[in-house]
């Protein structure tokens, strides 16, 4: 019993010890919603990231740690559309800041005022894999999304930090001016290679190519999230080969081989894709995300030409 | 018998405290706190509405100017205007989802979607296989294990759960099990609620509930490795784990890493309080008869003490270590109480470049030690006479799991439990016996799985089984969160 009582007094003694927070703390799911943060709050901010660029977002792991990160945040931006389902709730309800919960201004959808692709408009079942109702949870993918981002999250700091409200606007104009000269950058290193089609190992790239032109006409997943079974292979190499799909295109995270098998057996080629920023060490920001996604695309295709 | 009355006195003044808190904060009487609501509503209605405008106005001025540079994109996005408050994302309906209307021949939605009122879901965990042990029921001594050969219905639980207002957060687990004669049981397991907004990183659950003790004991039979329970948690914690009516005090403590404190006070009676004031199956307590006993103070009441704290050691591998105790009187006399102590490891390592969750390895071990102070017994026809004295017991488990591949999981645990020598010999539920359960999973995805599992059993007094189970598990409904 007395070492019950020594550890409350211990426990108190090191709350007492924990400093107060001037700067915002701004918690991410992804860190791709990170980047945006720190774009837009600068040095008035401080950014954690929880997932890991190189990791499937679906399933990071609800480490302890990730609770105390929480319980001292001032602001939690998540995807929304079911993206962090499995891990975030069990970590934002044992977390008790209720300036994350709810309606709270501190609790921030990035997926708010974005138009999601893959919307089921028929009836959705789980025997069609783990599709998600509310649309594909990977908008973030699309450097246009990232405009809407940003100007939700200018607005979200400026209600938190009203001090600061015109620094975050001035940063989001800047934001925005790099964001719509990079887009007409990559928009015509990308233009000679509109209508490639493309397989993908999950439906992840959807909005990166629908901004980019390119058509994904395959998945190595059979359904959402399952795993690949020998007669879909086959029968998506059969397809894929019809429709002269040219690029094979995965994340770090997932297995080579059966990819590189298809991509073999098509004449196409296989190219590593970071999803998220942090996939790949040169990865450091959402800008490079982009630059570095484009540049392996565009490295593959010449290939194999 | 002392300390636990302070500990009961304490904790009762905490949770009034709390409460008095709670009540503080609202000083203003019904109808006034309505207006002041409603007027602050409406001026918040009217804000909403004149900043809306202007984001709108803002939008299109910043969408004129940028659009003109963008590439026009197949999918057509036209980015809707950003809804300023409200932080959900209902604020954005799905565009399929809005035009096209319901049809009865629509299945409706439970599940998903972002209105989240009511999470429903639907378990089922079957086993089948073979023992070459007769008195299966006594091999396996939990109550969600195979109880026989053939088949077993291990557990069908609904689950309920939401968030009931801006205080509190709301779950039931009710579990129906067929028993070897064919009878269908319905139990409450849980059904508690949960604050979800105190200060001071404080968190209440009053209710029906499974005791924070260890790590497996508040774990539900579906997120077990394995098809059975570990002995050690049988033979201490009961067959149905320790659970029971009551109300505890977390604390989220200040640490630079994660430890939390709990302090759970609950009733002390019943086959959910095993090693407690219950009267075991059979009436007879280690060789005893149960004494009618009843509470008169606090100190009659289960304590439920834990301490847990997690590292990461590095960027993947996590460690969490606790410390448990369970404090009540016992059936066996008028004064006659039992300590339970534990501890607990969980230890994880997952590759940050996973991919749906695989691959990784857990290992999980605990241990409890029980001091069971048992009055004397006169005897009578049937039964010996027995004094008064301390039955001492412990055990553990220890087990390992390695997802290696997506959706395969192998793991090993062993189990060993044992007593002190005492009066009554031999004693089926003291005597020394250990297992070791070797088990393959196969997840054909997150909502479903099947597993196979031998166990070698040693039991003192009896001998040798051999035993194989084949499990299955389906779930319905809401999609879980993974806790860690």
């Amino acid at each position: 019993m007395k070492t019950l009582f020594s550890l409350i007094g211990l426990a108190a003694l090191l709350g007492a010890a924990s400093p107060a927070q001037a700067k915002l703390n701004v918690v991410a799911t992804l860190p791709d919603y990170g980047s945006i943060a720190e774009e837009i709050g600068g040095d008035k901010i401080k950014v954690t990231s929880l997932a890991k660029g190189t990791e499937d977002p679906h399933f990071v792991d609800a480490r302890p740690s990730f609770i105390r990160v929480l319980n001292q945040a001032d602001v939690l931006l998540e995807g929304g559309a079911e993206m962090e389902i499995g891990w975030l709730p069990a970590l934002v309800n044992n977390a008790r800041n209720p300036k994350l919960l709810g309606a709270a201004p501190g609790h921030v959808v990035m997926a708010q005022g974005i138009t999601l692709l893959d919307v089921p408009s028929g009836p959705v079942d789980r025997s069609m894999g783990d599709v998600h109702p509310a649309g594909n949870p990977h908008f973030a993918h699309d450097p246009a999304n990232g405009k809407i981002m940003a100007a939700h999250l200018a607005e979200v700091f400026g209600r938190l930090d009203a001090a600061n409200a015109a620094f975050y606007q001035a940063n989001l104009k800047r934001f925005n001016e790099r964001l719509d000269l990079k887009l007409v950058e990559w928009a015509k290193l990308m233009e000679p290679y509109r209508g490639t089609k493309v397989v993908t190992y999950h439906k992840s790239y959807e909005y990166f190519a629908a901004r980019f032109g390119l058509k994904v006409i395959g998945q190595i997943e059979p359904k959402p999230g399952l795993e690949p079974s020998p007669t879909h292979i086959s029968a998506l190499i059969t397809r894929m080969k019809e429709a002269g799909a040219k690029l094979v295109m995965i994340e770090p995270n997932r297995p080579r081989k059966t990819p590189q098998y298809v991509a073999d057996a098509i004449g196409a080629k296989l190219v590593i894709v970071p999803g998220m920023v942090g996939g790949q060490e040169k990865i450091k920001d959402y800008f490079s995300l982009f630059d570095y996604d484009v540049a392996q695309i565009m490295a593959a295709l010449k290939e194999l030409k | 018998m002392n300390v636990r009355n302070i500990i009961g006195w304490s904790s009762a003044l905490w949770l009034s405290a709390i409460s008095l808190q709670a009540q503080e904060t609202n000083p203003l009487d019904p109808v006034q706190k309505q207006m002041k609501q409603m007027q602050e509503n409406f001026e918040r209605i009217i804000k909403e509405q004149q900043r809306q405008i202007e984001s709108l106005g803002q939008q299109v001025k910043e969408m004129q100017k940028g659009m003109t540079n963008i590439v026009p994109v197949e999918a057509k996005k036209t980015p809707e205007p950003l809804l300023p408050t409200t932080g959900q994302a209902e604020a954005m309906p799905p565009a399929g989802a809005q035009t096209k209307p319901w049809s009865p021949s629509d299945s409706i939605r439970l599940a998903g979607g972002q209105q989240n009122f009511l999470n429903i879901s639907f378990d089922a965990l079957v086993a089948g296989g073979w023992s070459s042990a007769e008195d299966v029921e006594s091999l396996q001594p939990g109550g969600h294990d195979p109880k026989q050969r053939g088949f077993t219905v291990q557990n069908l639980e609904t689950t309920f759960d939401g968030k009931i207002d801006p205080y509190f957060r709301g779950q039931a687990n009710i579990i129906m099990q067929i028993d070897p004669e064919g009878e269908t049981a319905i139990e409450v397991e849980e059904a508690f609620l949960e604050t979800i907004s105190l200060p001071w990183n404080l968190q209440v659950k009053a209710g029906q509930y499974f005791s924070e003790f260890g790590r497996l004991n508040p774990m539900h039979p579906h997120s077990w490795d394995l098809v059975d329970q570990p002995l050690v948690n049988g033979r201490f914690l009961g067959a149905d784990g320790l659970r029971n009516p009551g109300a505890r005090v977390s604390w989220l403590a200040s640490t630079p890493f994660y430890s939390e404190l709990f302090l759970s006070m609950q009733n002390s009676q019943g086959e959910t309080a095993f090693s407690f004031r219950d009267a075991h199956e059979d009436g007879l307590v280690f060789g005893r008869p149960a004494v009618d006993t009843r509470v008169k103070g606090f100190g009659d009441l289960l304590y439920v003490p834990r301490y847990v704290a997690a590292f990461d050691l590095t960027d993947e591998q996590t460690v969490m270590l606790g410390a448990s105790g369970a404090f009540g009187p016992n059936a066996t006399g008028k004064n006659t109480d039992t300590q339970i102590y534990g501890a607990d490891l969980f230890y994880k390592w997952k590759p940050r470049t996973q991919s749906k969750g695989f691959p990784f390895v857990t290992w999980q071990t605990e241990w409890m030690y029980r001091r069971y102070e048992a009055a004397a017994y006169a005897g009578d026809l049937d039964n010996p006479a027995l004094p008064a004295e301390t039955l001492k017991d412990w055990g553990g488990y220890s087990q390992i799991s390695y997802g290696f591949r997506k959706g395969w999981v192998a793991s090993l645990r062993g189990d060993y439990v044992t007593g002190r020598q005492a009066g009554l010999e031999p004693d089926p539920d003291r005597d020394m016996r250990w297992r070791v359960s070797p088990a393959l999973t196969y997840f054909p995805s997150e909502f479903s799985k099947i597993r196979v599992q031998y166990n070698y059993d040693d039991r003192d007094n009896v001998g040798v089984d051999h035993s194989i189970w084949i499990q299955f598990e389906f779930l319905l409904g809401a999609h879980a969160a993974h806790k860690f």
